[in-house]
């Protein structure tokens, strides 16, 4: 056979084989250079009790999950009842970032779809979202006795996401 | 007011409305600032930033939310008096390379920036291969007598090919 008739094929299948794998790539999803890398302080009021602050270095010492939320997200209903049943379970302590809105409309968006979070704090102005690199809501955070981010899901969080990902890194981490 | 000269004043209305759109926009793409250097390098820095909402579109350009937070972070540190290496250093860090409209050449990029190079080379070789191999090529044969005839005949169209 000729020889010179593979070539075609042969570029046809490197092609072929950059478009395969990017169909399966989600352009939505950017890699965040957070990962490995200290969570941003912050120290913000708090959702229910806006006289009292939260800030990072108050959960020195546990793995802890940060969702960044709103009551104007639709995603976020999505996840939501996935969220309640984690917290239910008493796995791992989930901090609510109610991302860029009104405190009111927060309050009565978590009446509406329960509460999973031990507590939530208000970004109002999205200052903290963005040290977060946050661009679509919602993200989760997952963060290590130490402080550093470990993983990072943007979008609504899926039952596989959790199973497969989020909680196996949980235990991992709770560990160490 | 007739039914066309209703129509006249929509279509004017409407023309107007599109004339005053990009205005609009411009105007919201204009930092605050009234620093005129300030503001032309806010809207430099913002038309080499992605919006990583509408992801095809710069910051500048772009009104997510997102976008108009992100320019009043360059305004305000412009205003603080960072660098623009350092205001790019900002975003990066938050938000990776992929917030840089044009990306920059390190070791994971290298087939990115250095792909359509050698693409060219490996176009240049072949086309370089192509004509040596025309060239050594023998010339054709001169034409035979008989064959010289018959396709004078086939080009004056007085006979058939004979076969």
């Amino acid at each position: 056979m000729n020889r010179k008739l593979l070539i075609p094929l042969a570029v046809f299948g490197v092609v072929f084989a950059f478009l395969l794998v990017g169909l399966g790539l989600n352009p939505r999803e950017v890699p965040s250079p957070l990962i490995g890398k200290p969570a941003p302080q912050f120290q913000l009021k708090r959702l229910h009790d806006p006289a009292q602050a939260f800030g990072t270095a108050d959960m020195k010492g546990k793995v802890w999950l940060l969702n960044v939320w709103a009551s104007w997200c639709v995603a976020c209903r999505e996840e939501h009842p996935l969220l309640v049943e984690l917290a239910r379970a008493k796995i791992v302590p989930i901090v609510g970032l109610d991302y860029k809105d009104d405190p009111a409309a927060g309050i009565q968006w978590l009446r509406q779809h329960g509460d999973p979070y031990d507590l939530s704090v208000v970004d109002r102005d999205g200052a903290v979202g963005i040290d977060y690199g946050v661009y679509g809501v919602p993200e989760t955070f997952l963060i290590d006795k130490a402080g550093v981010i470990r993983y990072k899901h943007i979008g609504p969080v899926t039952a596989q996401a959790l199973e497969k990902k989020i909680i196996p890194l949980v235990r991992e981490l709770q560990k160490s | 007011m007739t039914a066309p000269l209703r129509r006249l004043a929509a279509g004017a209305l409407c023309a107007l409305a599109l004339a005053a759109a990009p205005l609009a926009h411009a105007a919201d793409a204009v930092p605050t600032a009234k620093d005129p250097v300030a503001q032309a390098r806010a809207v430099r820095l913002s038309e080499q930033l992605r919006c990583l909402v509408c992801q095809n579109q710069t910051i500048a350009e772009s009104n997510a939310d997102l976008a108009v937070d992100l320019r009043r972070q360059v305004n305000e540190q412009i205003a603080a008096g960072r660098s623009d290496d350092e205001i790019v250093k900002y975003m990066t860090d938050r938000y990776g390379d992929f917030v840089l409209y044009k990306p920059p050449f390190k070791a994971t990029t290298l087939l990115l920036w250095g792909g359509p190079a050698l693409l060219l080379l490996v176009g240049l070789a072949l086309l370089v291969r192509l004509v040596r191999d025309r060239r050594r090529a023998p010339a054709p044969a001169p034409l035979s007598a008989e064959d010289r005839a018959r396709a004078e005949a086939l080009l004056a169209g007085t006979t058939k090919d004979p076969s």
